[in-house]
């Protein structure tokens, strides 16, 4: 069953969803679809299950003592959701950003959040063997916060590790710890 | 609908009911029963023995069985309600409890644990007081309970007894199970099938038993739809000797159904069965309503009204609607405070049996209402309140002889509304706080200087702290010493205040204050460089702007402000959560006095005051974590989120952070 879906800005929703597990269960359930978004020059890819929507920036509410990748709170629809800086996360420095920057809603099993990059590019449907495994050294990001790289037309899509990326600062860890590295 | 889902029904439903049994035990107890009471305890026992009877729980329908008969023969008066037999009951209302907890939990209660008290109910039952029914002259409600040919019921349905889905074919047939019926059915208020109305219920029954029975087994079968019908239980026999002995007597079938008919209503069930997920679905979106309707506001002050005439009034409209709308979704999720101080009774009398002391319990203002989650998690600060009163404060009797009190001690729960918040008092007649024991303890463990001096407020305020137990001996009731604070620490997590008065010798009064709800609160919109905050009205005590020669710096614990000859910390909620572009001067800004718990006062240092809103509390927990000295987020009118202060916490961890070193956030070094 071949199936092809038109990247969108927004209202990725139960249709998309359905439309990828479609997708997956005619490649024999092996394939994956991944919304990529740029940070830079750079293509991260985000697992299209956990993305709830994409919105452009809004200003945030700071919250006080919590991470410098934590650009604060927003509203979304009545849900208070903390924004990410997806670059300042991977310690790339913090994004200056515009009303052109994008904010990608994701859901995890327990959290919902959102993370800014620069733009959001395409989705990608992506057989679990083109993922390779992230290297252990020689690279710039934690790669924790990876989960694997597609190798795409002479460039790279790294695929985001929502759970290690979504692990929040508690009230019991110091201001300003990443929390991750448990 | 599972059967997992069937045996959690049963037990809530089950609580209800015992809720029910326990308040009408005690109106009996009080002389405050009136016709129905018996009736209502009856059907609760009953109820919860059928249900039990499904789910096999023989151990717990074999108690409520012998309640149950002991209960019919109080109610027809064959026997009377004397104190003790009540004391049974209220006894065997608790095993019933217990036997259901048991089930609950999947556990099993020791063997013979209830049956010394079906022994004893059964004697009670089977005793010669129930003998001399027999001698007494027929009543109108027992005549010739067993004699005659049988009885003739005239049985005319309500349309409620449809709808609450009772079938009168099952009645008749188990009625049938007594003995021969010959039916006749009254087809004279059936209207012609065009006005016909297919829910109104139009048919009535002339059943006529020939079989001598107890009247009692036959009003059983009806006892569950008793007022849903106008239901006439009379003699066979009387009816026709009456008819034939007296011509001129209406005829029976014209009379009967005015003879005892039972048409109150106030037994129905008037309320349904709600998710509590369901009521605050719509609590959160009746929020978002809110908030929407703020912005509408703001977007409507900026129209010219000539350009939209009435927009205004309708915004207004809107207004007084969604507030009215508010106030009546918030309702739902109240709740009486009954649903907790019911089950202090028997924490009383089982503690005062255990304790060799004489106590009486009185329970006022339980109609009062509040938040669901507030009454529930009132359980566990109101039980050991209860303990400690009981264990610590109401003497033994013959001490309080020796002190010319009356024997029997007295604890007075009550509960009543009082502006926007809930007041819950315990009050003892015990000994009160031993002032000199208690800074005595105090000192011994180390909780203030050998050499203070405190006023008798502060001493009070000492059996509050972590770690604080006078009890010489540590009972198995109290005094562990993990007690008062935890209290204090659960109610304030409730967003309420707890104070204690007492005067020694004369008893001890515990005060609660409760917020009404946890959903909205009243705030305070303040703003500090580009972020606002809100802070609970409920905490704040004023505000001012401070003259510049009233700022003090201590070293070591930041600045103080002196008013009115007192000096109180001063915290600059820009240094606390790093804010940039805030008015750092305190005389140029304004600093808002909250009143804490724990930490006294504390004067916030903010940029300016906002203005005042009724807020909708959002949860941080869910999508972030806990921050400390923010309980929580609201969306203010311009959608954007703003927080809340929870200056208790706030006090705490900028004390911590004097204490130690001050590491300034990550954020404001990457600035």
């Amino acid at each position: 069953m071949q199936i092809s879906v038109q990247p969108r800005m927004a209202g990725i929703d139960a249709q998309a969803r359905g439309l990828a597990m479609a997708a997956g269960a005619g490649a024999g359930g092996m394939v994956a679809q991944y919304v990529t978004c740029t940070l830079g020059d750079a293509e991260y890819g985000i697992d299209i299950l956990s993305v709830r929507e994409i919105k452009g920036w809004s200003e945030t509410t700071a919250l006080p003592h919590a991470p410098a990748w934590v650009r604060g709170v927003i509203n979304l629809r009545g849900t208070i959701v903390p924004i990410l800086d997806l670059r300042s996360r991977f310690g790339l420095g913090q994004t200056a950003v515009t009303a052109m920057h994008v904010v990608v809603i994701i859901q995890t099993a327990t959290r919902m959040a959102g993370l800014l990059v620069d733009s959001v590019s395409d989705i990608i449907t992506v057989g679990a063997e083109e993922v390779r495994p992230v290297p252990e050294v020689g690279m710039s990001v934690p790669e924790r916060l990876l989960s694997g790289l597609i190798p795409r037309e002479g460039a790279m899509v790294s695929l985001v590790s929502l759970d290690n990326l979504l692990n929040l600062p508690d009230a019991d860890l110091a201001p300003g710890m990443p929390a991750t590295l448990s | 609908m599972s059967f997992d889902h069937l045996r959690a029904t049963y037990f809530e439903e089950s609580a209800e009911l015992l809720e029910s049994a326990y308040a009408q035990l005690s109106a009996l107890a009080e002389d405050r029963a009136d016709g129905d009471t018996m009736h209502a305890l009856f059907r609760a026992i009953h109820s919860i023995k059928g249900g039990g009877g499904a789910f096999g729980f023989t151990r717990l329908v074999g108690l409520a069985h012998v309640m149950e008969t002991l209960l019919d023969h109080l109610r027809d008066g064959s026997l009377a309600s004397t104190p003790d037999r009540m004391a049974l009951l209220l006894k065997a209302t608790d095993a019933l409890a217990d036997l259901l907890g048991a089930e609950q939990r999947d556990e099993a209660m020791p063997e013979g644990f209830e049956k010394g008290l079906i022994a004893a109910l059964a004697a009670v039952v089977e005793s010669p007081g129930r003998a001399m029914k027999t001698g007494l002259p027929a009543t109108a409600l027992t005549p010739a309970a067993t004699d005659g040919a049988g009885w003739r019921i005239i049985f005319r349905p309500h349309a409620a007894l449809f709808r609450h889905a009772n079938e009168p074919l099952l009645l008749i047939r188990a009625l049938r199970a007594l003995g021969p019926v010959s039916v006749s059915v009254d087809l004279g208020r059936l209207p012609g099938l065009e006005v016909l109305e297919p829910e109104d219920a139009c048919l009535a029954w002339t059943l006529d038993l020939a079989a001598p029975v107890p009247r009692a087994e036959v009003e059983e079968i009806f006892e569950f739809v008793v007022d849903e019908c106008d239901l006439t239980i009379e003699p066979l026999g009387r009816t026709v000797t009456e008819a034939v002995d007296a011509p001129s007597d209406a005829p029976p079938m014209a009379a009967a159904p005015t003879a005892v008919p039972r048409t109150e209503q106030a037994a129905a069930v008037q309320s349904v069965r709600v998710d509590v997920a369901k009521v605050d679905r719509l609590v959160n979106l009746v929020g978002e309503l809110v908030i929407n309707q703020a912005m509408l506001v703001q977007i409507g002050n900026a129209v010219p009204p000539e350009a939209c005439p009435g927009l205004v009034a309708g915004l207004e409209t809107l207004s007084q609607h969604l507030r009215e709308l508010q106030e009546g979704v918030m309702a739902i999720r109240t709740q009486p405070v009954k649903s907790v101080f019911s089950r202090m009774p028997r924490l009383v009398r089982e503690l005062s049996a255990q304790l060799g002391k004489d106590v009486r319990l009185v329970v006022t203002g339980e109609a009062t209402e509040i938040d669901k989650t507030v009454v529930e998690q009132l359980a566990d600060p109101l039980t050991h309140l209860l303990r400690n009163a009981l264990d610590h404060g109401v003497e033994t009797p013959e001490v309080r002889e020796a002190a010319g009190k009356p024997r029997q001690g007295t604890v007075h729960l009550s509960a009543e509304q009082r502006g926007g918040r809930i007041l819950i008092e315990l009050s003892d007649d015990g000994r009160g706080i031993d002032r000199a024991r208690v800074l005595a303890r105090a000192k011994e463990r180390g909780i203030v200087a050998p050499d203070a001096v405190l006023t008798d407020n502060e001493v009070d305020e000492l059996i509050f702290m972590p770690g604080f137990s006078t009890a010489a001996v540590v009972s198995a009731v109290s005094g562990r010493g993990v007690g008062m604070d935890v209290v204090r620490r659960n109610i304030q997590s409730l967003g309420g205040r707890i104070a204690v008065e007492s005067r020694f010798g004369q008893g001890s009064r515990f005060v609660l204050s409760l917020p009404l709800t946890l959903a909205v609160l009243d705030g305070l919109v303040v703003s500090v460089g580009r972020e606002a905050y809100i802070l609970p009205i409920a905490s704040i005590v004023e505000s001012l702007r401070p003259r510049p020669q009233d700022i003090h710096d201590v070293v070591g614990r930041g600045q103080v402000l002196s008013i009115r000859g007192a000096y109180i910390p001063l915290l600059a909620l820009h240094r606390a959560f790093g804010v940039a572009d805030a008015v750092l001067d305190p005389s140029r800004g304004i600093v808002v006095i909250a009143e804490t718990d724990h930490a006294g006062r504390v004067g916030l240092l903010v940029d300016d005051l906002v203005g005042q809103h009724q807020v909708v509390v959002k949860s941080m927990e869910g999508n972030y974590g806990r921050i400390p000295g923010i309980g929580g987020a609201t969306i203010l009118g311009n959608g954007r989120v703003a927080l809340i202060l929870d200056v208790a916490g706030l006090a705490e961890t900028t004390d911590r952070g004097a204490a130690t070193r001050h590491a300034p956030p990550a954020a404001a070094v990457l600035h």
